[in-house]
């Protein structure tokens, strides 16, 4: 079953000097699928998962997901941003009940499943902090735990992990695979680090820049469930030698 | 930086205290009074000097006079300076309340929207920026003329001094609110009403009170210029009474009694702040 069809999809930013973002971008993601965009700064991949979420609308093309056109953002299609982007003002347990809360739904119907993503994403102890109070790890774990509260049946993820410490984004990549592990939700995650291309997904589409456009689509032939361990085997090593060559071309 | 030294050289100088919080701070406010303190008492013999007198009241004088005015009972209706200052303080204070109460009523949710939605922005901003640069003094005669010698009038010019600074100050925060967590907000599904009041409202709080704070300061100007002209009492009014009558040690008293209202009125904005914005004041640390 396709969940996200992607067909001839183009985006142009006009101007005096018009920038030619995305260029006839086909895609098709599966439900349950994890892919990887892959490519450097500038190839236009964080716009292509703005126009899925729906910030932003094509300039040519078409854009379904879940059999229907995308309009608009909806919780349907959770965001987990670079930044976190969580409410300054309103603590953890608040910001993870945002989406519920403002969808009205009573209390008693997502309470036990926020406490459940709070405490597979390790924040029990954190629900009263405000997000100023917690590292930059722990304010991404929150933006997870607030997309798997709303249930979304796609997961888009900008960079996540681009601006946390080689340490921390080790345990935030186990994170999420053991996430995933158990929820198979499908997941479109932007990047521009080989390795966790590598490590999180089953399908990796490496971008080109100027004008954005898929160069190549690989599939990740590693079994599930992954760990780190992984990332020092032969697989892993091929493929990343594999997709250097593609880069640099 | 300057706090700084002064904190490190507190604990050498304050030996026996040893540079205790509360020490520090006695000796920070004690360094701030020797220069006003100097002033008074040069102005103290300067104002005792033979050839002064009359001029300008002493600072004793002003005390003296401030005291009878605040505690002396009203007697029999000669003096108007003896026991009115609390009525006159309240006159002043309501109208501020009632004035400033209107703009923040109007001014905010006027500023909201023309921060957050364009067409508000096309259709109100121009008048806006048009009418602020008349200087609220220039308001005074058509206020007066459209609402005569009562509370009115003097409410409105205060209304209309707080109201721009609290209008501008609120579109600058509703503008600046952070891309982001309004497609985070709209991604998790909030309508465009729940995004007004959940997002945008709580983003441009800081600014709000920066409007806050700016606005009660111009409307105290507003409630002492009106008071002279528009109404007969209040703070503003006693100024202009006491110079015609020539009481200058009254028109003093009055004017460090403004000043000691809008610093109240001014810390106690701060305070609610504080315990409105603690995400804010966490952020500054």
């Amino acid at each position: 079953m396709t969940d996200i069809v992607v067909s001839q999809l183009s985006k142009t930013y006009p101007g005096a000097a018009p920038v030619h973002a995305l260029d006839r971008i086909d895609l098709t993601v599966q439900a349950g699928e994890f892919v990887a965009l892959l490519g450097p700064s500038g190839c236009g991949k964080s716009t292509l998962l703005n126009l899925i979420a729906g910030f932003e609308s094509p300039s040519e093309g078409a854009l379904h997901v879940g059999g229907q056109p995308v309009a608009r953002p909806g919780p349907e299609r959770g965001v987990v941003f670079q930044e976190a982007a969580l409410l300054p003002w309103l603590n953890v347990w608040e910001n993870v009940v945002f989406g519920p809360k403002v969808a009205g739904q009573p209390r008693s119907a997502y309470e036990q499943r926020a406490r459940d993503m709070i405490e597979i994403t390790g924040l029990s102890a954190f629900t009263k902090h405000l997000p100023v109070q917690l590292s930059g790890g722990m304010r991404q774990r929150v933006g997870i735990a607030r997309v798997l509260t709303l249930q979304s049946k796609v997961l888009l993820m900008d960079e996540p992990f681009g601006a946390l410490d080689a340490q921390t984004r080790l345990t935030m990549q186990e994170l999420l695979l053991s996430v995933w592990q158990s929820l198979r939700t499908t997941v479109v995650f932007v990047t521009h680090d080989i390795d966790e291309a590598i490590l999180l997904a089953d399908t990796i589409y490496v971008m080109s820049a100027r004008p954005g456009r898929i160069a190549s689509r690989l599939t990740v032939p590693i079994e599930r469930p992954r760990s780190l361990d992984l990332i020092t085997g032969e697989v892993f090593n091929g493929l990343k030698r594999e997709i250097l060559g593609l880069m640099r071309h | 930086m300057n706090t700084n030294s002064q904190a490190q050289a507190a604990p050498a100088r304050a030996a026996p205290a040893g540079g205790s919080g509360a020490a520090r701070t006695a000796r920070r406010a004690g360094l701030g009074l020797v220069v006003p303190a100097l002033i008074l008492i040069a102005w103290q013999i300067a104002g005792q000097a033979p050839g002064m007198a009359g001029i300008v009241p002493t600072p004793v004088r002003v005390a003296q006079a401030w005291y009878d005015w605040i505690f002396a009972s009203p007697g029999m209706g000669l003096n108007p300076y003896l026991g009115t200052w609390l009525s006159n303080v309240q006159y002043s204070a309501m109208r501020v309340g009632q004035g400033f109460l209107l703009a923040m009523l109007l001014g905010i949710p006027l500023g909201l929207a023309i921060g957050w939605s364009r067409l508000a922005s096309e259709m109100l901003d121009p008048m806006v920026q048009g009418l602020r640069p008349i200087p609220i003094t220039a308001w005074l005669p058509f206020s007066i003329a459209l609402f005569g010698i009562r509370d009115m009038g003097s409410i409105f010019l205060i209304f209309l001094g707080g109201f721009y600074a609290i209008v501008v100050n609120t579109t600058q925060g509703a503008r600046d609110v952070d891309r982001n967590l309004v497609r985070a907000a709209t991604m998790m599904g909030a309508s465009s009403g729940q995004l007004l009041r959940r997002v945008v409202l709580p983003a441009a709080m800081p600014s709000i009170f920066t409007g806050l704070r700016i606005g009660l300061g111009i409307a105290w100007t507003a409630v002492i210029v009106s008071e002279m002209v528009a109404v007969k009492s209040g703070l503003g009014y006693v100024l202009w009474d006491a110079y015609y009558v020539g009481r200058m040690d009254i028109v003093l008293a009055d004017m460090v009694s403004i000043g000691l209202m809008g610093f109240v009125s001014d810390r106690l904005i701060v305070w609610i702040e504080r315990r409105v914005l603690v995400w804010r004041m966490l952020q500054n640390h």
